[in-house]
């Protein structure tokens, strides 16, 4: 078991901890390798079109938080504590922002607010390529995440509370302030800080739609593929860990006390049909699900029409992307590839990983210092993580240097970037085992790994089903750290999407980024039915006591 | 079977052991000798260290210091897998994906093992527990008190030297665990497996154990046949602790006489000062009320203060002038109390046989 978990443990150290800190010693070398001290820093803040993207970042992000958070708790709260009809079909679209790259609402802002948008006119002579366009493509992109932690928060109310509360004669405004909103403030304060983090780290929304408004995502990027300056990329890299770092202690203290609210005597509150309340809920939700959709949809309509906006006849001529240079159908296939390999290999070891931190028994050092490197990737930003790759595995004394550009080294990076989530959840679903079973097959003298396969797999399998669903979307959709890393033949549809943008094929672009939408629409469409048949299955043995 | 054991060497054999959680001692330096085919039951408050000591007897926490000895073999520094026991915890830890066959079968299937002489040893365990046609149901089909069979059988499958049982009937509802005590019991005396079992259940205690291991804050307070643990409890703890007691301040005149209040009383104590002050204890069903004639030895006059009706006997309160300030509970059965017309407020004379009481040092601790 211990040789295992140092398996796992080489892994992460290898593929995260050693690449992040040659990147934090890097920030301090010259071009020439060289110690320099704070040189770069000091450089990088007495050059004021570099630090100037400090402010531009903290601003689209509090902006995008500040306007995200409230219209997430209004679309949470009218899914949990209204009787509006069509709650699961609402839920179903407010996810579908996670199923496309992080490019593709800005190709549709394009579109709908270019220089010859369709719906110009509503920015009020306002430009889109800037802040105004980051924005709205965050709260697009950043709509789910905080959606989901709300809504989770707010399914935990105890009834009780309300009971008490209303005998105690409070009007409804005042059970709100004082039961609702403390109730899921844990969640609010976990939800802020997720698409804070999300939006200061997120490279592909800035990319597209910043046009000159520089941020510190673009800013690595600019630095390290532009001007080919890798150590001034490294001070950039570094400057955009301290915001993600800190927000991500912030939520994970959070998510401690969320759980801890509730106890296990709560009584679930049940919602009761309000006409008008659930009559302006529903219309609420439509008309965020029309912005949610509507953004797919424009970017879908660019992706089939002739040569917008003088001619709009249909054609299929945008998909012919192997004649628009880059990687062509190539690098669609690559990308499937690549989630699938990330789907299955990462499942499988984040899932062992956390059986042996979570079951081992002894070694508690060891499991400690594991804990630790399977939660850190949640705090470093892809881009951070890919340039850090590049100092690593680029190194021409690293034996692993023939990795770099291949599918191996993208397969590597994206099982870590991804890593905390699955972590976490294949951490849950071992908690609620009896902690007891290892006993007992040690007891009966049957090794470990007997009971690992018999039991623990079978009874886990809906979580690892989820784990590799996530992973192979997120494979899919992901920009940021693999494009530093990819080679002529490991393209990806995501940066293939990023690539066609930048030459101006933007329908092509947006052609290439639909591709991957119906792929993780048909890829989640499967793993659902998977995981119902999966349930009829195994309902007999799941089923709670008779 | 077991008086005849005692003159061989025991069974399991624990030695000085210690198990210390950082600053928190668990267990300090406990000794304890189990003979082959006991039934023995730790028993104590939550915390007393009980089922840490099951755990290190099983090898699933290793004991800080001391030894552990089965069958005459050295076990003391071995992981679980290399020692000799069969195991049941409240939670049942069924394989909730594994029907109950598969669950008994478990242990026993290896590369040696015979398909058929596993299917036979299922069948004969299952039927031994009562549920032979159930083989193909899954655990979360089953009652709880099903799913401890199921457990138990798992657990002797491989025909274990040693049983261990973790609080095994704490999860069930009364009835079942009631009729599940007697079960156990017998299914361990027809098997002749050497058992202990981790309780705080008195009354389950004393039913089942052959021997009765009383703990707490780590320590051993009394090891004893439940009789004896019942009759003559060495501390006020174990007397607090199993069953009810009445503890009244006392003091001592002489060797074999202590004063309550104002009455002296004959008791079985000496080599106490003169003078010194004891805790008088006597429990509440060993006051004698019937055919109490005046000038008889360790008789008081006293008044009923309260009577509880308990179903099956009354619980009352005796206080007076001859008890000083002290207030002694009597069981009374329902039939006395009808015939002489016991009521509250009345006058009664009882009686506090001399070997029914108990000395021990120092005052009465509030509990």
């Amino acid at each position: 078991m211990r040789a295992l978990m140092g398996v796992i443990g080489l892994y992460l150290a290898v593929a995260l901890a050693l690449p992040l800190g040659i990147m934090l010693a890097k920030s301090f070398e010259g071009s020439g390798d060289h110690w320099v001290g704070t040189a770069n820093y000091v450089q990088y803040f007495s050059t004021p079109a570099l630090f100037q993207s400090i402010g531009n970042s903290l601003r689209v992000s509090i902006l995008s938080t500040v306007i995200t958070v409230p219209l997430a708790f209004v679309y949470a709260y009218a899914l949990t504590r209204s009787c509006m009809p069509l709650r699961g079909l609402f839920k179903t679209i407010a996810l579908v922002p996670i199923l496309v790259p992080s490019l593709l609402p800005g190709l549709a802002l394009v579109y709908l607010f270019g220089n010859q948008g369709l719906i110009k006119g509503l920015l009020l002579g306002h430009n889109i390529y800037g802040p105004i366009g980051i924005v709205m493509a965050e709260v697009f992109s950043t709509f789910p995440h905080a959606m989901l932690i709300i809504v989770t928060a707010l399914a935990l109310a105890d009834a009780r509370l309300y009971e008490a509360a209303v005998a105690l004669r409070a009007t409804r405004s005042r059970i709100f302030r004082s039961v609702t909103l403390p109730g899921a403030r844990y969640g609010l304060i976990s939800a802020t800080f997720v698409v804070f983090t999300a939006v200061i780290t997120d490279f592909g929304a800035p990319k597209v739609i910043g046009g000159q408004y520089n941020v510190l995502a673009t800013d690595v990027y600019k630095q390290v593929i532009g001007q080919q300056n890798f150590q001034m990329g490294a001070v950039v890299s570094m400057i955009l860990l301290v915001p993600a770092a800190f927000a991500f202690f912030v939520d994970r203290v959070a998510r401690r006390r969320q759980v801890a609210l509730l106890s296990t005597r709560a009584v679930p509150y049940e919602v009761r049909p309000q006409r008008g309340f659930d009559r302006a809920m529903l219309a609420y939700c439509l008309m965020i699900s029309v912005f949610l959709l509507g953004i797919v949809a424009v970017s879908q309509y660019a992706a089939l029409v002739k040569f917008f906006p003088y001619n709009l006849s249909f054609t299929l001529a945008h998909y012919d992307f192997d004649r628009k240079g880059g990687g062509g159908w190539g690098s669609y296939y690559n990308s499937i590839r690549l989630a699938l390999l990330t789907a299955i290999v990462g499942t499988i070891v984040v899932f062992v990983g956390a059986y042996l931190a979570e079951k081992g028994r002894g070694f508690a050092a060891g499991r400690t210092v594991f804990q630790f490197l399977a939660m850190l990737p949640m705090a470093v930003p892809g881009l951070v993580l890919g340039l850090a790759y590049i100092f690593f595995f680029n190194h021409p004394a690293n034996p692993l240097n023939g990795l770099y550009r291949t599918m191996t080294i993208l397969v590597v990076n994206t099982v870590v970037h991804f890593y905390t989530v699955g972590h976490l959840a294949a951490t849950t679903a071992l908690k609620q085992m009896d902690p007891e079973f290892e006993t007992v097959s040690a007891s009966l003298k049957q090794p470990f790994y007997k009971t690992f396969w018999r039991v623990t797999v079978p009874v886990c399998l809906p979580a690892t089903l989820d784990i590799g669903i996530y992973l192979f979307v997120n494979a899919m959709t992901t920009v940021s750290a693999v494009v530093f890393l990819y080679g002529p033949q490991t393209e990806l549809a995501s940066i293939s999407v990023l690539n066609m943008d930048d030459t101006g094929e933007i329908a092509s672009a947006a052609a290439m980024a639909m591709m991957i939408f119906y792929t993780n629409v048909g890829a989640r469409a499967l793993h659902a039915g998977l995981a119902r048949c999966l349930e009829r299955r195994t309902q007999a043995w799941r089923r709670r006591g008779s | 079977m077991v008086r005849g054991a005692r003159e061989v060497t025991p069974y399991l054999r624990i030695a000085h052991l210690t198990k210390q959680f950082g600053a928190f001692t668990a267990l300090d330096d406990i000794s304890l000798e189990i003979h082959e085919g006991e039934f023995v039951c730790f028993l104590g408050p939550s915390g007393c260290g009980k089922t840490t000591l099951l755990r290190a007897i099983a090898g699933l926490d290793i004991q800080t210091s001391g030894r552990v000895e089965q069958a005459g073999r050295d076990i003391s520094a071995l992981p679980p897998t290399k020692r000799d026991f069969g195991i049941v915890f409240q939670s049942y830890a069924l394989f909730p994906n594994l029907t109950v066959a598969k669950n008994v079968a478990y242990g026993l299937e290896n590369a040696r093992a015979k398909r058929a002489q596993v299917a036979a040893r299922v069948r004969e365990l299952l039927d031994m527990i009562g549920m032979g046609d159930q083989g193909d149901k899954y655990p979360a089909q089953l009652s709880g008190g099903q799913q401890q069979r199921v457990a138990l059988a798992r657990a002797l499958a491989t025909s274990p030297g040693l049983l261990l049982l973790d609080e095994p009937l704490s999860a069930l509802d009364a009835k079942v665990r009631v009729y599940l005590r007697h079960e156990v019991k017998q299914l361990q005396r027809r098997l002749g497996v050497t058992t202990v079992m981790v309780t705080h259940d008195q009354e389950e205690a004393l039913t089942m154990a052959d021997r009765i291991v009383v703990m707490n804050h780590g320590v051993i307070e009394q090891i004893g046949a439940p009789l004896e643990i019942y009759r003559e409890p060495a501390s006020p703890f174990v007397a607090d602790f199993i069953g009810l007691m009445n503890f009244v301040a006392g003091t001592m005149v002489r060797d074999g006489t202590v004063r309550l209040g104002q009455v002296e009383l004959a008791c079985e104590a000496d080599g106490f000062a003169p003078g010194t002050a004891v805790t008088l204890a006597i429990r509440p069903e060993d006051i004698v009320v019937q055919d109490v004639r005046g000038g008889e030895p360790n008789t008081v006059e006293a008044r009923v203060e309260a009577m509880i009706f308990l179903g099956s006997f009354f619980r009352a309160d005796l206080a007076g002038p001859a008890l000083g300030a002290a207030t002694l509970r009597a069981d009374i059965s329902v039939d006395l109390v009808r015939r002489r017309g016991i009521a509250e407020n009345h006058a009664l004379a009882f009686r506090l046989p001399q070997e029914r009481i108990r000395i021990y040092p120092g005052s009465p601790v509030h509990r």
